[in-house]
């Protein structure tokens, strides 16, 4: 049962399987498997198997909602689910239940998905690794030993592990594209403001984007297709129509042009890592595109920008957690120090580190040095793309410079930063990526090749990585966890 | 109690008020006051984990008719700034409202004082939100906890800050004045001072006379009224020449007027607490305001209180101080004009209706209804028409002023017209002379002693005959037609 | 640099409780990040308009029409104190 949405909603079609028995047997491997993993922080067992038999019920009478009815999916716990807590993998939230939805999460259920569980995380997003999480860390299910990468790791390690269908994270610097490509699984940040953010919990505003993790290309476009589109309560969402990505995905890359840029393939990568990218650059000449050399030289700065912008709007996102109206509260005398207290317990090492960082980023006098200055550099980022693409259709690169490294490997918070430095740049810039699976390194870990593309071309993003995967054996290979 | 003439006072105001929008600023909470605590939020503006503000199109309408109404230059490009500190009645820890691009910059408030006016310099004008409310379980220094009440989070608000062009606590009290009735007058705020609808912040700092370097200056918070105003710088401007005068610094703070004590308090002084980190508010975009918009905007402007104003005294010929009270709210402007009209020119070129409509409405009507406000008017029983009635049936003699100030009251009771009370109760002024004549020849009659007194001089032992009179026909007796049938029958004893 | 006194105010600001060893350790990690980030200073930004939207989206307005509130019960049902139908928080200490 293992297999992707589109297999399984096939078969609910023929009466081949029901949306029950896939939704048992999901849980009945996260009940055996888990543990091993720590893909989730919270199941819903009883949620699932009531959404589940509606959905059947809605097959049954050849009525489904859609091609997501009955779809056993797990989100990121940044996404407000009504009633059931949402704890961005912290100690300040352990226990806050939203009344409310996020917007993905009501398109989800409107489309008959079965939501599982709610998936780990580092700390409130901020992590590459999803060892940084207040509960338990997430192991790589093709190498337990190994992080799944982060911060969306719990979402990617249970599409990997085949502990859910396909997942939702969210991506600020890279938390979905990064882990997918160490989970061997496609994983896709959308262009800022195609899906609604409403309900996620602010990482950064100006960079967070919600996308899909799903075991194929094809999963990535139905799960995409179900959450894309305007929403009024967004006031940064596009208003922009939806295409059929379904439909645009077989136009395959014959006469598209990919531009490789020079910028991301740098000193101290994985050569395993540069060999497959490169061997995935010439799979795609060989199905027709053109391959030209392109020049983004303000990568190289972008980490810099990225490390400003994102702890000072991360540092005023969670000043709201003061122990006053949800979340964790530590007894003081008075208001400062109990305020003081809850956020000194409530928040783990990484997290105060980055509020602090972005609290003196944008005190009196250090604004224009910092915060202004990483503005404009993030105008350079937008232009050098937009330059870019004017000559190109898409861009080809690595999603990241090395394969899943082990638990407790970096420990020096630069040295995990580091490990974004090629996602990052389409988030300064607002653009679609995707992160597919192009091969494994000698020790059998995943590699992933990063597909981007101008704003809101989702459709040929996808569809270069459609044809790309149709051409590859990678999508067959599945860890053994059992 | 006036600051020492060698200083010099310069004080500015921010003026707070909440927009009259059925919606809160960022999200579709309703803004009625009053109801049960933490009844009317929603996760926008509880400032829950996961939420987004979505800008109130009409807020940023009231904010621009407001900004044409002061002749500032309404911005064509603004943004949203995130504000941050920290008090636990504002739920994200940060204020959303405007900094480097507000909605609108440079106009003035026209304000009258001694005798002439004055243009006051309005620096900026922008949008914002107004945080929740704190109760303390007993005072704030006693309290060993607080209640927080989410209702008014949110809420659409408008600040102006006026230059620090005012150089009088009198002045500063008349430009709030000014202020409450501009806004009243666009219909974007309800200038309810006692509900917090309208709060005030001060700046005020002294400066030897002549010196042109301005001093330091202190922020003085919590100036909910007029009086409140003007008797908060009152008090700081003597506390800051005190200190002046023995030589000590001024410190640069924020003081609370302690409205019941009768002065300021410091409140923080520490410099960080100023620290607001401001930047660009992520979650929402830039406004880019279409010309055609405000335009239109400016081109349904209602006439401004101070052009009305002028109006009344050239068109109606009433006093500066009538035109002033009557123009203190748009409804009363417009009540008044309606009762003008319904009465009708004056007769020949006497010109005095105008001024007896105006004098009614200020004793009376102003002394009857609750305040001057539009639902006041509104619910005036007693409406413009039935005014102008009340007022003929005096013009024409048919009651006597006195009487009919017994009517209005009935009128205000009952919501009858005049005429029908009038006739109801038996109220028309005996005019007749020959029973009056009747009533005069008894009154005289019985009270000999009165006429020996004017006989011998004494001219005011009359009017305690006009009043026998009086009292002998119920006050219904035409007082002029009394006086001279009495001074007639006088005459010939 | 940054020194203590800046880590100092930063936590004041930001309602941080750190310990003395925490303050020093925040210290010396923040100038370790920071001195990476000062490579930013090397990047010619001179008239170049900062970005502080990935999308150039302008004036998303909503109409001023009323929406249902939520349950009161359930905007308190997180809090950590409550007092009847009010959050309470302890006692208020001017800074």
């Amino acid at each position: 049962m293992h297999r992707p949405i589109h297999e399984l909603t096939d078969a609910y079609r023929r009466g081949d399987l029901t949306p029950t028995a896939v939704a048992e047997s999901y849980l009945a491997r996260i009940a055996a498997l888990d543990e091993r993993v720590g893909a989730y922080l919270t199941v819903v067992r009883e949620h699932a198997l009531a959404a589940a038999q509606e959905s059947e019920r809605r097959w049954r009478a050849g009525a489904p909602l859609g091609p997501l009815d009955g779809a056993p999916l797990a989100l990121k716990d940044v996404l407000c689910t009504r009633g059931v807590r949402t704890t961005c993998g912290s100690k300040m939230l352990e226990a806050f239940v939203p009344p409310y939805d996020a917007t993905v999460v009501e398109r989800l259920r409107a489309a008959g998905a079965v939501v599982l569980g709610k998936t780990n995380l580092d700390e409130f997003a901020m992590g590459s690794s999803t060892e940084h999480s207040a509960f338990h860390p997430t192991r790589n299910p093709w190498d337990l030993s190994r992080v799944p990468g982060g911060s969306s790791g719990g979402s990617a390690a249970a599409v990997a592990g085949g502990l859910a269908a396909g997942a939702f994270g969210s991506d600020t610097g890279g938390s979905i594209r990064q882990p997918a490509a160490f989970c061997g699984v496609v994983g896709m940040k959308p262009t800022y403001g195609r899906v609604s953010r409403y309900g996620l919990v602010a990482l950064a505003s100006s960079l967070d984007q919600i996308g899909p993790f799903a075991q194929d290309v094809e999963d990535t476009a139905l799960l995409l297709g179900a959450i894309a589109g305007h929403d009024r309560r967004d006031s940064t969402s596009i208003a922009a129509p939806v295409p059929d990505y379904m439909a645009e995905l077989p136009r395959g890359v014959d006469g598209l042009t990919l531009g490789l840029p020079d910028e991301y393939f740098i000193d101290g990568m994985d050569p395993e890592v540069e060999r497959a990218v490169r061997q995935a650059i010439d799979v795609l000449r060989g199905l027709g595109a053109r391959i030209e050399r392109v020049s983004l030289p303000t990568t190289r700065h972008s980490l810099a920008a990225y490390y400003i912008i994102l702890p000072a709007e991360a540092s005023s996102n969670l000043a709201r957690y003061d122990g006053v109206k949800y979340g964790l509260r530590v007894p003081g005398r008075d208001l400062v120090e109990m305020e003081s207290r809850t956020r000194a317990a409530g928040f783990g090492a990484e997290v105060r580190r980055r509020i602090m960082l972005g609290t003196y980023a944008l005190s009196a006098g250090y604004y224009d040095a910092y915060y202004g200055k990483a503005q404009s550099v993030r105008t350079l980022v937008r232009r050098e793309f937009g330059a870019a693409f004017a000559r190109v259709d898409l861009i080809v690169a690595p999603t990241t410079p090395n394969v899943a490294f082990k638990h407790g490997e970096k420990e020096d918070p630069l040295s995990m930063y580091l490990n974004d430095v090629f996602t990052i740049p389409g988030n300064l810039s607002g653009i679609p990526g995707v992160s597919v699976p192009c091969g494994f390194s000698g020790a059998g870990l995943p590699i992933g090749l990063q597909i981007l593309g101008r704003p809101l071309d989702e459709a040929r993003v996808l569809r270069a990585a459609y044809a790309y995967e149709k051409a590859t054996p990678w999508r067959a290979r599945r860890p053994e966890l059992a | 109690m006036t600051t020492p003439d060698r200083y010099e006072v310069v004080i500015g105001l921010e003026v707070h008020a909440q927009l009259r929008t059925k919606s809160k600023m960022f999200c579709g909470c309703t803004t009625t006051f009053g109801a049960p605590p933490n009844s009317q939020t929603c996760p926008v503006c509880q400032g829950m984990p996961g939420v987004l503000p979505v800008v109130n199109r009409r807020a940023v309408e009231f904010g621009i008719r407001t900004a044409l109404a002061f002749s500032c230059r309404v911005n064509p490009a603004c943004r949203f700034a995130r504000k941050h500190y920290y008090y636990p009645d504002m739920p994200k820890n940060y204020q959303i409202s405007q900094y480097e691009e507000p909605l609108a910059e440079d106009g003035f408030l026209e304000i009258e004082v001694d005798g002439g006016s004055r243009k006051i310099g309005i620096q900026r004008l922008h949008l914002e939100e107004d945080v929740g409310k704190l109760l303390h379980e007993g005072t704030l220094e006693t309290a060993q906890a607080s209640l927080v009440d989410f209702n008014r989070s949110g809420v659409a608000l408008m600040e102006t800050v006026s230059r620090p062009e005012l150089c009088s606590p009198e002045e500063a009290a008349a430009y709030l004045r000014a202020f409450r009735a501009v806004l009243i007058f666009l219909e974007v705020c309800d200038g309810n001072m006692e509900e917090g609808s309208l709060r005030c912040d001060a700046n005020i700092s002294l400066r030897p006379r002549g010196q042109t370097e301005l001093g330091t200056k202190v922020e003085i918070k919590n100036l909910n009224s007029f009086r409140n105003v003007q008797r908060a710088l009152e008090f700081e401007a003597r506390r800051q020449a005190q200190a002046l005068d023995v030589g000590e610094r001024i410190v640069q703070e924020t003081r609370l007027w302690e409205a019941d004590r009768g002065y300021t308090r410091s409140m923080r002084s520490k410099e960080f607490a100023h620290d607001y980190r401001y930047f660009p508010e992520p979650d929402l975009v830039p406004l880019r305001l279409d010309r055609a918009w405000v335009d239109e905007i400016r081109a349904a402007l209602p006439e401004l209180p101070r052009a009305r104003r002028q109006r009344f005294v050239t068109q109606y010929g009433v006093p500066a101080y009538d035109a002033e009270v009557l123009t203190q709210s748009r409804a009363l402007a417009d009540y008044y004009e309606a009762s003008v009209q319904a009465w009708g020119p004056s007769p020949g070129n006497r010109g005095d209706r105008p001024k007896t409509v105006s004098n009614w409405i200020m004793s009376e009507l102003l002394a009857a209804l609750p305040g001057d406000d539009e639902l006041a008017i509104q619910r005036s029983p007693i409406t413009p028409a039935r005014l102008a009635g009340l007022l003929r049936l005096i013009e024409d003699g048919t009651i006597s002023g006195k009487i009919a100030k017994d009517v209005f009251q009935k009128m205000l009771a009952s919501g009858d017209d005049a005429a029908a009370i009038v006739g109801r109760e038996g109220l028309t002024q005996v005019a007749d002379e020959a029973a009056l004549s009747q009533i005069i020849v008894s009154v005289m009659a019985a009270n000999p002693k009165a006429i020996d007194d004017f006989k011998r001089g004494k001219k005011e032992a009359k009017g305690a005959l006009v009043g026998q009179v009086m009292k002998a026909t119920g006050g219904k007796a035409n007082p002029a037609l009394v006086n001279r049938l009495l001074e007639d029958k006088l005459s010939k004893t | 640099m940054i020194d203590r006194k800046d880590v100092e105010h930063a936590a004041r600001l930001t309602r941080l409780a750190l310990t003395e060893a925490e303050l020093e350790r925040m210290r010396e990690q923040l100038n370790s990040i920071l001195a990476h980030l000062d490579t930013l200073r090397l990047v010619d930004t001179t008239g170049v308009e900062p970005t502080s939207h990935a999308v150039d989206v302008v004036n998303v307005m909503r109409e001023d029409e009323v929406e249902p509130c939520f349950p009161q019960d359930a905007m308190l049902g997180n809090a950590p104190d409550r007092s009847g139908e009010f959050f309470r928080v302890p006692r208020i200490i001017e800074e």
